[in-house]
């Protein structure tokens, strides 16, 4: 395989529960749960789930905002799992994350030239405060957003300008690799499509290569090379984009896709409703995650823990029945 | 002509802050039938909650205010009805389920206790017969085990649970309108699916109408009839759900649909996405005259900056509120 940008390793991440007396560790949340992925250089991994899944926190332990319980993440050929604070902060330059809370991720304290700056200052990219004043007003412009903005403070901005704060923010620091965690969700409609302009642009300009967090389907499919579907911690799909929605294999992608709802009346569709609500990640379900829930289960399901196995060039599935 | 089942006539709500008066509902006029499904379609702030609250007077007066308007339920204007009176409507005639199934329930009292409530209070059942009946909805609304989870408090269930519960609650005394205001925004979309699939479910058992306040034009084509856009406080358009998607008229509804990313058209992907530029105005203070998408709009003309556009019958069952026509 030609050199990746990011692989991922046999990830995982676990919370525990603690109770009792002392506080002993009497259960844990799976989160993450073995998954395992590479992003090329230049593509956007689309990442998608529903509440739980794990999604969110794959990216934050990739990026060790989050440590792993085990795994490792490769990032070009440095072992980001083994790296020391120092090693750790220099890669920091080269990975980076949006938030999907832009009303939480920037600290209403600090003006946006303190917030889009900071990062400058502390990894040296900038000598004073006139280089570092120059260089926030040129990322503000990149964004679409006006240089007066410097010294205004994030509550005087609505949504959408937030995220292009964040958005600048996490390109500051001139990143190889962006992890966008649910970008655009907390967006109105119009506003997202501003959004999503921008990061393809910016993507195109600055050579950017993209881990999509989402749970709307349609923006990910939108903006996606290729899409990973997971589900209680797990991978159980992963292909090229196209295929994923043309021609999904997993169930639960099949079912993932039918809920969908399509903005046109005359589409007539069968929808595949699922049964129940998704089962908590600290019981997971025996053998298949997904069977308890599963249209086509058979019983060797539930005792059988499933593994991704390529179906069709670049096209993983994780299910016994369809592979 | 049969009398419509809700009539909105020039409503008109203001909130008085510090900053000054925001025009949250400015003028609006709209009607639904008895059992169609309306949907109310907006981004944030055009007004599409404020009006649902407006309707069941649950508006809180200060800072807010309906400073004009009629609002006929069966021909009566419920702005002329007394508290008590209203009290008579509200959870009987017409109810409402919101968006945040979490903070919308009582966390102190029981699911079941939730609904019997309204039972107790409008049909005058005894306490044995209110959760008996509770029981009955939970299981009309599928939450499975409904005898146990009637005695179960709501951060005991999950979110499409929750939104369950108060979908029971909202249609235990068999209303002729419910209003659901964002009712699936917050819940995955599997769960959305279930969600929508019970409305619809309900609907056709009980014979009622719906009004479905959303954002997401998908939920609209695939669950509405008819359809209102508004924008900053006005109805911008209104027409059929079909003559909607494929035609519309007003240049909002145009962006907002080019804005979309579609799944199901191959064609579109890798396109860009053609973005509304610019922002939705603020409505505080003093409001400037002319067309409010002008603004945004890229086929305005000086003049429509100068007058209010009115919202006119352009095609048959088809209003827009715009100069172009």
């Amino acid at each position: 395989m030609a050199e990746a940008l990011l692989q991922v390793k046999n990830l995982r991440k676990y919370f525990p529960i603690r109770g009792g007396l002392l506080s002993r560790e009497i259960g844990r949340v799976h989160a993450v749960d073995d998954v395992s992925f590479a992003i090329q250089r230049g593509e956007t991994l689309g990442l998608v789930g529903e509440s739980g899944c794990g999604k969110s926190t794959t990216g934050r332990t990739i990026l060790r905002l989050i440590e792993p319980t085990s795994g490792e993440v490769w990032f070009e050929d440095k072992n980001v799992t083994a790296l020391d604070k120092r090693a750790l902060r220099q890669t920091r330059k080269e990975m980076q994350i949006i938030f999907q809370d832009p009303y939480a991720s920037l600290n209403p304290r600090m003006t946006v030239r303190s917030i889009i700056g900071e990062a400058l200052i502390i990894h040296k990219l900038v000598r004073g405060r006139r280089q570092r004043d120059d260089r926030v007003v040129q990322l503000l412009e990149t964004v679409g957003l006006s240089p007066d903005h410097l010294r205004r403070y994030p509550h005087e901005f609505s949504g959408g300008q937030r995220q292009r704060i964040g958005i600048a923010r996490a390109l500051a620091v001139n990143p190889k690799l962006i992890i966008a965690d649910e970008p655009v969700s907390a967006l109105d409609v119009s506003i997202q499509a501003q959004i999503i302009n921008l990061l393809e642009d910016l993507q195109q300009q600055f050579g950017l290569t993209y881990l999509f967090i989402a749970h709307d389907l349609s923006v990910v499919e939108h903006i996606s090379t290729r899409v990973a579907v997971m589900y209680l911690g797990k991978i159980v799909e992963i292909a090229p984009a196209k295929e994923l929605y043309t021609s999904p294999k997993h169930p639960y992608t099949e079912a993932l896709l039918s809920a969908v709802p399509i903005p046109d009346p005359a589409t007539k569709r069968k929808r595949i409703l699922l049964e129940g609500d998704v089962p908590s990640p600290i019981n997971p379900p025996s053998g298949c995650r997904f069977h308890t829930r599963c249209p086509i289960r058979v019983p060797s399901c539930s005792e059988n823990e499933q593994v991704l196995k390529e179906v069709s060039p670049g096209h993983w599935v994780a299910c016994q029945v369809r592979s | 002509m049969p009398e419509r089942l809700l009539e909105v006539k020039n409503l008109t709500t203001h909130f008085v802050t510090d900053e000054g008066v925001v025009r949250a509902v400015d003028g609006i006029d709209f009607h639904i039938d008895t059992g169609e499904t309306l949907g109310v379609v907006g981004e944030s702030g055009c007004g599409k909650s404020v009006t649902a609250l407006s309707i069941m007077r649950l508006i809180p007066q200060p800072p807010g205010r309906i400073v004009r308007g009629q609002i006929h339920y069966q021909g009566r204007n419920l702005l002329d009805l007394t508290p008590s009176q209203m009290r008579k409507i509200r959870g009987k005639e017409i109810s409402m389920i919101f968006q945040e199934p979490m903070t919308s329930l009582n966390p102190v009292f029981t699911v079941g206790e939730q609904i019997a409530e309204a039972l107790r209070l409008h049909e005058g059942l005894g306490r044995r017969d209110a959760m008996d009946k509770a029981v009955e909805m939970l299981r009309l609304v599928h939450i499975p085990n409904a005898e146990r989870r009637v005695r179960e408090y709501p951060h005991q269930l999950s979110g499409g649970m929750r939104q369950r519960v108060m979908i029971a609650m909202a249609l235990s005394c068999s209303p002729n309108l419910l209003i659901a205001d964002e009712p699936t925004t917050a819940l995955d979309v599997t769960i959305q699916a279930q969600i929508l699939e019970l409305l619809n479910e309900l609907k056709a058992k009980l014979g009622m109408a719906v009004m479905l306040i959303t954002h997401d034009m998908g939920v609209i084509a695939e669950t509405a009839q008819r359809v209102v856009v508004m924008y900053a406080a006005q109805v911008v358009e209104e027409a059929s759900v079909e003559d909607l998607f494929k035609e519309p008229l007003h240049p909002y509804t145009q962006g907002l649909l080019r804005s979309i990313p579609r799944i199901d058209l191959a064609a579109t992907r890798r396109q860009r996405l053609q973005a509304i530029p610019g922002t939705v105005p603020t409505l505080r203070g003093d409001v400037k005259a002319g067309c409010r998408f002008a603004p945004r709009c890229e086929l305005a003309r000086p003049a429509h900056f100068e007058n209010d556009p009115v919202l006119k019958e352009v095609r048959p069952g088809h209003k827009v509120a715009c100069f172009l026509y």
